[in-house]
């Protein structure tokens, strides 16, 4: 019989018994919903992590030079002891270190905390200030809103300007310019050059909450003990060897640690991917998640159908004899069963795409996990519940297959 | 029996001949022969000899009742004749094919090629058309759409359904689903018309109706075979195999049956002229 034939007796018959086969299909239903959903939102969340979480937080083609490093995987008590005992990186560090890299390298050394943060508008809040040195604002690529960005020579004369984002203007100079206006960090007055453009959130958490103060103004000893960085980014310049550049920051900090080539090294040399290999483990984990849910309502959803079938071919016993008797081969009621389960479950698969599209979107509407259709997803909610369909109709279709024309014709 | 090329042979002994040939295929006018055809079923560790060497031959464009009492193995013989069984000795030949030696799949398309059935109870799928089921025979021949639509549609003008191409089994009568069941045995212009009880579900009148459908049919030029346990029925044929205990009891022409009967009418002509060879 040819296949489209095959599939519209099979609709035909899923209409006629509608709330049978929606019971049916409800199996294969919740578990495409959950693969759809799921997969969605580790894909949301994996394309947030690559493009916008590491690039925001560390930057294509940078590294950072720490202490510890900021994006930690799994540490162990004793490894974390190691840590914080490490010493930390210094601004005397940063000169030597730049100095062996090629020219056209940028970097920015960093130091930050939470520190108390008033304006005349707004009461005092603990938020993050940083302390910057260097190429800070070429090498987040940031771009600015209002005013513009703290210039080379206040960097160097330390001169008491800050750069904030959306939010802390929003928070401290509610329907107000900011400009040229006073923001007291940590008490010290500072004036206000320039806001950020809004960066977003990730996870829910504003990227918008900074303030960027030259690092020789007063905040540099509010934030760290004399002379100490957290951070010293360091940007490369176009296509260079980033392995080889990460090598000499290691070794210059090697020799400044004079450690012993025994010894290992007691400072960390982030890039994005080291940043994003924690993600790459937690997302396997929840990619298996996101396979064993949906795989649990998929093998009921197999069960219920194979079931049905089976129903099927009892109840149409008569109907197998007459197509038998008219010429029916084994094959063609072997594949009319195979093609009715399998349309069967793949209309519960559209369901099911489209009720994950819908959950994944209402997540990530009320939650702040991101969702992601991924596209690869739906073409393996549609290839799976066309599988589940063919695997749960075998059985129950060469049964059919197999019933004596005589014996079915005579059935009730 | 005179044998000589003046006087034709008699039906009675062209049977005989064709009958005893084993092994050889018959002359392709023989459309069924069987010989010594048997079968038994194991009906729970007792075997049940349903017939019991049969020998049948049917020539093109006769048109044949085949009765005998419940237990007779009449219906069994519709099955093998109808190729939805094969015997377990002897053998069947339909338009010069060995059916009695095919597989499944062989014996499905030559159901599908070479017979068309019209049941006692209709058969006709319920949630389809009666365009639908008259198109049915076709999917299975894999005619195209189009054409399969065509040929349905004229063997449903055929027998006066054109009307009521699109109402399904339930929206029709008894007789008019008979109809359909008739159009969708003719779809694929098949060797032979397999009838079993046709007219065991309707009433005296649609019966009539439906008989002459079958005269016209056989009329015609198509070989239309009648299995009937009902003697008024069996009496529009002319011939009529009478089983019984899984044997031929009798082989006749309709005249010995009619007269048997009590009814004897215009209809009845010389024995010989219908089936001999001139």
């Amino acid at each position: 019989m040819p296949f489209l034939d095959a599939i519209r007796l099979a609709l035909a018959q899923i209409r006629v018994q509608k709330l049978k086969s929606f019971f049916t299909l409800l199996g294969v239903t919740i578990g495409v919903m959950f693969l759809i959903a799921v997969v969605s939102i580790v894909e949301g969340m994996s394309s947030y992590m690559e493009h916008d979480f590491v690039g925001k937080l560390v930057g294509v083609n940078t590294v950072s030079l720490r202490h510890i490093p900021e994006i930690g995987g799994d540490v162990s008590e004793a490894e974390w002891r190691e840590m914080i005992r490490r010493p930390r990186i210094l601004i005397t560090d940063v000169q030597p270190v730049v100095e062996a890299l090629p020219p056209g390298t940028l970097w920015s050394a960093e130091g930050y905390d939470n520190v108390s943060l008033s304006s005349q508008w707004a009461k005092p809040t603990m938020l993050q200030a940083s302390a910057v040195e260097g190429d800070y604002f070429k090498i987040r690529e940031m771009k600015i809103e209002l005013g513009r960005v703290i210039t080379p020579q206040e960097m160097a004369m330390g001169t008491p300007v800050v750069v904030i984002g959306q939010e802390i203007a929003n928070r401290f100079f509610p329907n107000l310019d900011p400009l040229n206006r006073q923001l007291k960090v940590a008490g010290l007055p500072y004036t206000v050059v320039g806001v950020a453009e809004s960066q977003g959130s990730i996870f829910g958490i504003s990227l918008d909450r900074f303030v960027i103060a030259p690092y020789r103004s007063p905040l540099r000893h509010v934030v760290n003990r004399p002379l100490v960085i957290d951070a010293l980014k360091i940007k490369a310049s176009g296509d260079a060897d980033m392995t080889e550049l990460q090598e000499t920051i290691r070794q210059v900090m090697r020799g400044r640690h004079k450690l012993r080539p025994s010894q290992p090294d007691n400072f960390a040399i982030e890039t994005s991917e080291s940043a994003l290999s924690f993600w790459t483990n937690i997302k396997s984990k929840l990619v298996i998640a996101g396979v064993v849910l949906p795989a649990i309502g998929l093998i009921v959803g197999a069960i219920v159908i194979m079931n049905i079938m089976l129903v099927a071919v009892a109840e149409r016993t008569r109907e197998i004899g007459i197509r038998k008797a008219l010429g029916a081969r084994r094959r063609d009621i072997m594949s009319q069963f195979l093609v009715e389960a399998a349309t069967l479950s793949t209309v519960g698969a559209a369901i099911g795409i489209v009720t994950g599209i819908l959950l994944s979107q209402f997540i990530a509407a009320v939650s702040p996990l991101p969702a992601t259709v991924a596209p690869w997803s739906i073409v393996t909610g549609v290839i799976v519940g066309a599988g589940v369909g063919i695997i749960s109709g075998i059985y129950p279709a060469s049964r059919a297959s197999r019933l004596d024309p005589i014996l079915a014709l005579r059935s009730e | 029996m005179p044998t000589t090329e003046e006087t034709p042979v008699s039906i009675t002994a062209e049977r005989q001949i064709v009958t005893l040939q084993a092994g050889q295929a018959p002359d392709k006018d023989w459309v069924i022969v069987t010989r010594g055809i048997k079968r038994e079923y194991d009906m729970g560790g007792e075997i049940v000899r349903a017939l019991r060497g049969v020998d049948v031959a049917i020539r093109r464009n006769e048109y044949v009742a085949i009765m005998g009492p419940s237990g007779s193995g009449k219906s069994t013989l519709m099955n093998l004749i109808g190729c939805l069984d094969t015997p377990d000795a002897g053998e069947y030949w339909l338009s010069g094919d060995l059916v009695s030696s095919m597989a499944d799949d062989e014996l499905a398309r030559v159901r599908n090629r070479e017979i068309g059935f019209v049941f006692q109870t209709f058969n006709l799928l319920p949630r389809a058309t009666a365009l639908h089921n008259v198109e049915l025979p076709l999917v299975y021949a894999g005619v195209p759409a189009d054409e399969r639509r065509k040929r349905a549609k004229a063997a449903l003008d055929r027998v006066q359904l054109g009307d009521r191409m699109s109402h399904r089994p339930n929206e029709l009568s008894g007789g008019q689903r008979q109809r359909v069941a008739i159009a969708r045995a003719l779809v694929n212009n098949p060797a032979i018309l397999l009838a079993d009880e046709p007219t065991g579900n309707l009433d005296s009148t649609t019966s009539e109706e439906i008989m002459r459908v079958f005269e016209s049919l056989a009329a015609s030029g198509q070989t239309v075979i009648m299995v009937t346990h009902e003697p008024d029925i069996a009496a529009h044929a002319r011939r009529v195999i009478v089983l019984r205990d899984g044997m031929i009891e009798s082989d006749d022409r309709r005249e010995r049956f009619a007269r048997k009967d009590g009814e004897r009418g215009a209809l009845f002509d010389s024995p010989v002229a219908d089936h001999a060879i001139p």
